[in-house]
């Protein structure tokens, strides 16, 4: 299909779409004025119910636990699937020589001692604030998500202070691997946990403890660790699996 | 009334439909994928929000303060990240598409190579 008819169905196809929206638009309610009764009856009663001040963390992983699990293997299998990807180039480019040409005449960038100071510095505050936000997660905003993202800079901090091969010794490819399947893994066997107590799947069955304390909210805590650790490997995974495409272009130059 | 969170939402989507559609780069066309992906969340949180209400997070908050809805948001936290993922496999994708093909361009991709 050309560019011209390509864009002409894309400017139909806007149209049709935005007749749709408007139309729905109508059905919303005023921005702002939010009536919905599943959050706010969430908003009254889920503090009570599961003893997590993080009502954000208490709906991920408790009340649509199942539908995080979901989300958690899509995240998996993405992960999974850039290994399988990058691995099967990593293998032909060995043996294949005739695109070499290409990538000739690139040339490395230095890096600057201040990026390496600044790098070999935040590494540790990085690494304590990922910490924090995973083991927070069910008292205050952050948790196993977005602490794992943050733990997952460390290592990139780690690269640009360092050299690629530090990066494989603080995050060695097998630890990263384990980390992210272990971490999927075990969102799986807490949700276990419900059925041997005789309840429904991911039911939050371990001791709630007291609204507030670090030790508290039950499973909702335990998930929040597990996906904080398969986030932090995976996305070191996939960090490393691209830094390694990188030098396999480097090596060649 | 208010409807420029949904008119934001709705032109992201737009303008990342339009890139994904006339684009001539495919790391261009995974951006523009998260372009539109991007316009989910806007709508999302515009719908959950309530004005003058706080996060729904009860660290300090007394329960029964008004919080905006929990749900979107834990829609929208989970879906970033898993979104970055898929960033991820498309550009790895891309990068194999390179060493098949030697391009980048999804219009000289027309030929179906086993």
């Amino acid at each position: 299909m050309s560019f011209t008819s390509r864009r002409n169905l894309f400017f139909a196809g806007v149209l049709g779409f935005a007749a749709l929206f408007l139309w729905g638009l109508r059905g919303l309610p005023d921005f702002g004025r939010y009536e919905g009764v599943y959050g706010l009856t969430l908003n009254k009663v889920g503090v009570a119910q599961t003893h997590a001040t993080n009502l954000v963390a208490a709906v991920a992983f408790d009340y649509r636990g199942f539908d995080t699990l979901g989300e958690e293997f899509i995240l998996f299998a993405a992960v999974v699937g850039v290994a399988i990807l990058l691995r099967a180039h990593r293998d032909e480019a060995a043996t294949d020589d005739a695109k070499e040409k290409e990538d000739e005449g690139r040339s490395v960038p230095h890096t600057s001692d201040a990026v390496r100071v600044l790098g070999l510095g935040l590494i540790g505050p990085t690494v304590l604030l990922g910490l924090y936000v995973v083991v927070h997660g069910h008292l205050t905003p952050g948790g196993g998500f977005s602490g794992g993202v943050v733990l997952a800079t460390a290592a990139l901090l780690v690269y640009l202070a360092g050299e690629y091969v530090a990066l494989r010794r603080v995050s060695p490819e097998s630890l990263t691997e384990l980390a992210e399947s272990a971490g999927a893994g075990s969102y799986a066997v807490i949700g276990v946990f419900g059925l041997l107590a005789g309840q429904a799947f991911l039911t939050n069955v371990l001791p709630l403890g007291t609204t507030g304390h670090l030790n508290s909210s039950g499973t909702i805590l335990l998930i929040n660790l597990a996906v904080g650790v398969e986030v932090a490997g995976g996305f070191s995974f996939i960090l490393a699996e691209f830094l390694e495409q990188t030098l396999l272009v480097r090596e060649r130059v | 009334m208010t409807f420029l969170p949904f008119a934001i939402a709705a032109w992201l989507f737009a303008v990342g439909l339009y890139g994904i559609v006339t684009s001539r780069h495919l790391i261009h066309l995974v951006i523009c994928l998260s372009v539109v992906q991007s316009s989910t969340y806007v709508l999302l949180l515009a719908i959950g929000y309530r004005t003058g209400a706080g996060a729904p997070i009860f660290a300090e908050t007394p329960v029964g303060a008004p919080v905006v809805d929990p749900v979107v948001q834990a829609l929208t936290l989970t879906d970033s990240v898993v979104a970055a993922t898929v960033t991820a496999l498309l550009l790895a994708l891309a990068v194999q598409v390179h060493k098949k093909a030697g391009t980048f361009d999804p219009d000289e991709l027309d030929i179906l190579q086993g």
